[in-house]
C-alpha cells in the first residue's frame, strides 16, 4: 500500500479510505481531490493507477461496506443508497466537512452507479462524476421480478457474499437513474457534471447518456476536463 | 441456528416447540422495571410494563441467531398448538400484538411473532433492507415450521413483506392475512418536475446528514408519558394508555429517562427505486387463500390505499374487508372485530 488508510465510521461499519496520493503533484498548485470507487466484489487499488496518474490533485480510494479492508456486516441488507452514504462519509473527510469544497469522483462498474448517485445527492460538492466500465455496472432488473429469498455461508471476510448477490441484482430503473442526473444538473458547480466513459451501456446508463447535460468522452479527456 | 434452553427438538409433526417457563427465562435485555417501588410510582406492573385492558405478555420469549443476527421471538398460546406467524409493521415491534395475539391464542393457535432487525428486542444491524427483513423472517419460519404451510398474518410493512414472501415461497403459506399493508401508488398532482427535483434533493440531503450522525446517535430520552405522547402524534387514533404500554414494552429505562429500543439509525420515510405499485401486482397471482383488511381512515403511518384501487388485484381465492371508522392499526383499534375476521378466515386450528 503506497499511502495511509484512514478508517471512517459509518454507523456500525468502519470504512477504509485509502489515501493513495495525499498531496497535489505540484504543491504550489492546489487541486481538488479525486475519489476512486471500485466495482462490485473488487477493492481499492494499492497504488495510484496509471490511468489516473496525471490527475494533479490528491487521490483517494474507498472500500465500500463489505469490500476490501472495510467491515463485513452480518446477514446482508445492502443497497446502492447505503453505499452512496459510504461515499458521503469519504466526501466529508476529503473536504474537511466544508460544504463549499468539492471533489471529483471516478466510479468503475457498481462504483459508477454510486458515483452518479452522490453526484446528484451532493451536487454542489461534486465537481464532475466519471462513470466507466467495471464489475457490477449492469445491476439488476428495471422492474419487479420473481425474487429468490436466500441465506449464504459467510466467514466475515470480504467481499461479502451478500454484497455480491444483493448489489448484483438491485433494481435500476432508468428514470430513477435520470433523477440523479437532474439533481446534478441543477446543483453542480460545472456545466456538465456527469461524464460517461464506458463501452457498455446497460439500460440505466443508456438512460443517463440520453439525458441533457451528460457527455460521453474517453477517460483521459474526462479527467482532463474536471482537473 | 443456535437452540436456546427450553427449545425442544423438532417434533414428528414438523413443528418445533418452545416449552420454557417465561418466569425462568433470561430476557434479551434487562427489563426496564427493576425496582418494585419505582414501578409502583410509575403505575407499572411487576414486569415494569404499563397495564392495558386485555393486554397479555407473551407466554414464551427467546432469541434466534438468524444468519449471524440475533432476532427476538415472542409466542402466545399453548406450545403444542399449531403455529400461526404474525409480523409487525415498520417502527413497531412484536409486543404491539399484546392484545390481538392472545385472542388468536385463546382460539387454539400458537401465535409466533418476532421483532424485525433493529426493532424491539432484536439486534441493531449494520444494514437494513427489505431483502434483509425477508431473510430474517425465513429464519423464524424455518425454525418454527420447517417448510410446512401455516397461516400468516402481517400488519402494514409486515403485511407487505409477507405478501412478497408468499409470492416467492408459497409452499410456506396455508393462508395469508394482510392487515392494512397493501401499498398503493400515491400520486401527488400538480407538482412541476423542478419541484419534484427540489423535494428529492432535500430528502437525499436530509438522509445523508442523518447517516453521518448514525455512529453517535441515540433516541431522545423522556418520561414514559412523553414517549407515549410523541408516538401519539403519529397514532392520534390510539388511546394514551395503549401508547404508554407500547413505550414501556418497546422502550428501556436509562439514567436520563426512557428511550425507544428501536435503532436510531432507522429513519421514517425514504427514497429508492422501488415503487409501491410493484407490490400490488404480486397480489393477483397469490395461490393461497388471501384476506386483506383495510382501515378506511387515512393515517400518517399508513399506506393510504383506497379499497376500490385494490379490488381489481384480488387473488382468485382472495377478498378484502374494509373497516370504515378504523385507521391504520386495525388490530389495535378493533381487536375483537379483526380477530373474528381472521379466525373465521383461517379456520379451526385442529
Amino acid at each position: 500500500m503506497s499511502g495511509e488508510i484512514v478508517m471512517l465510521r459509518h454507523n456500525r461499519i468502519d470504512l477504509a479510505l485509502h489515501m493513495l496520493r495525499a498531496h497535489p503533484i505540484d504543491p504550489d498548485r492546489p487541486s481538488r481531490p479525486l475519489l476512486l470507487l471500485h466495482g462490485l466484489g473488487d477493492r481499492s487499488p494499492d497504488a495510484v493507477p496509471t490511468w489516473v496518474a496525471d490527475w494533479p490533485g490528491p487521490i483517494a480510494a474507498l472500500d465500500f461496506t463489505g469490500h476490501g479492508a472495510s467491515t463485513c456486516p452480518s446477514s446482508g441488507g445492502y443497497t446502492p443508497e447505503l453505499l452512496m452514504a459510504d461515499v458521503d462519509h469519504a466526501l466529508a473527510h476529503l473536504t474537511g466537512g466544508d460544504p463549499d469544497t468539492s471533489i471529483t469522483v471516478l466510479g468503475r462498474g457498481l462504483g459508477a452507479y454510486i458515483a452518479l448517485q452522490i453526484a446528484g445527492a451532493r451536487a454542489s460538492q461534486i465537481h464532475g462524476a466519471i462513470l466507466t466500465d467495471g464489475p457490477g455496472l449492469a445491476g439488476g432488473p428495471t422492474g419487479p421480478t420473481s425474487q429468490a429469498v436466500f441465506s449464504l455461508p459467510t466467514n466475515g471476510t470480504t467481499p461479502d457474499p451478500y454484497a455480491l448477490v444483493e448489489l448484483g441484482r438491485d433494481l435500476r430503473p432508468g428514470d430513477y437513474a435520470v433523477s440523479f442526473v437532474n439533481l446534478a444538473n441543477a446543483g453542480a458547480p460545472v456545466a456538465s457534471p456527469i461524464t460517461v466513459a464506458s463501452s457498455f451501456h446497460p439500460k440505466w446508463l443508456a438512460a443517463v447518456v440520453d439525458s441533457p447535460g451528460v457527455v460521453e468522452a474517453t477517460l483521459a479527456d474526462a479527467l482532463a476536463s474536471y482537473a | 441456528m443456535i437452540r436456546r434452553p427450553g427449545c425442544s427438538s423438532l417434533h414428528p409433526d414438523g413443528y418445533r416447540r418452545h416449552v420454557a417457563d417465561p418466569s425462568t427465562e433470561t430476557p434479551s435485555e434487562p427489563a426496564p422495571g427493576d425496582s418494585a417501588a419505582l414501578n409502583t410510582e410509575l403505575g407499572l406492573d411487576e414486569f415494569g410494563e404499563s397495564p392495558f385492558p386485555g393486554a397479555r405478555r407473551p407466554d414464551r420469549n427467546y432469541d434466534l441467531q438468524a444468519n449471524g443476527l440475533r432476532i427476538a421471538v415472542h409466542e402466545w398460546g399453548d406450545a403444542d398448538a399449531p403455529p400461526l406467524m404474525m409480523m409487525h409493521g415498520g417502527f413497531d415491534f412484536a409486543r404491539t400484538f399484546d392484545v390481538f395475539a392472545p385472542k388468536l391464542a385463546e382460539a387454539g393457535w400458537r401465535v409466533v411473532s418476532w421483532d424485525q432487525r433493529g426493532h424491539g428486542n432484536s439486534e441493531h444491524a449494520a444494514l437494513y433492507s427489505w431483502d434483509g427483513d425477508v431473510r430474517d423472517a425465513l429464519a423464524v419460519f424455518d425454525h418454527v415450521a420447517g417448510g410446512r404451510p401455516i397461516p400468516v398474518v402481517g400488519h402494514s410493512k409486515g403485511g407487505a413483506l409477507m405478501t412478497q414472501l408468499a409470492d416467492a415461497q408459497p409452499h410456506r403459506f396455508s393462508s395469508l392475512v394482510n392487515m392494512d399493508g397493501i401499498p398503493y401508488k400515491r400520486n401527488i398532482p400538480d407538482i412541476a418536475e423542478h419541484d419534484r427535483t427540489t423535494m428529492l434533493a432535500k430528502d437525499l440531503a436530509g438522509w445523508l446528514d442523518h447517516r453521518r450522525r448514525t455512529s453517535t446517535a441515540s433516541r431522545k430520552p423522556g418520561t414514559l408519558d412523553e414517549l407515549a405522547s410523541r408516538r401519539g402524534r403519529m397514532n392520534p387514533r390510539l388511546p394514551h394508555e395503549w401508547l404508554r404500554r407500547l413505550a414501556s414494552t418497546g422502550g428501556f429505562r436509562s439514567d436520563d429517562g426512557w428511550r425507544w429500543r428501536i435503532d436510531p439509525a432507522l429513519r421514517f420515510g425514504g427514497f429508492g427505486p422501488w415503487r409501491p405499485e410493484w407490490m400490488l401486482v404480486r397480489l393477483p397471482g397469490l395461490p393461497m387463500p388471501f384476506l386483506g383488511i383495510l382501515g378506511a381512515q387515512m393515517e400518517e403511518m399508513g399506506w393510504g390505499t383506497p379499497p376500490h384501487k385494490v379490488a381489481p388485484y384480488m387473488p382468485l381465492d382472495g377478498r378484502c374487508e374494509v373497516l370504515d371508522d378504523v385507521g391504520h392499526f386495525v388490530h389495535i383499534e378493533q381487536p375483537d372485530v379483526v380477530s373474528r375476521l381472521v379466525l373465521d378466515f383461517i379456520g379451526d386450528p385442529t
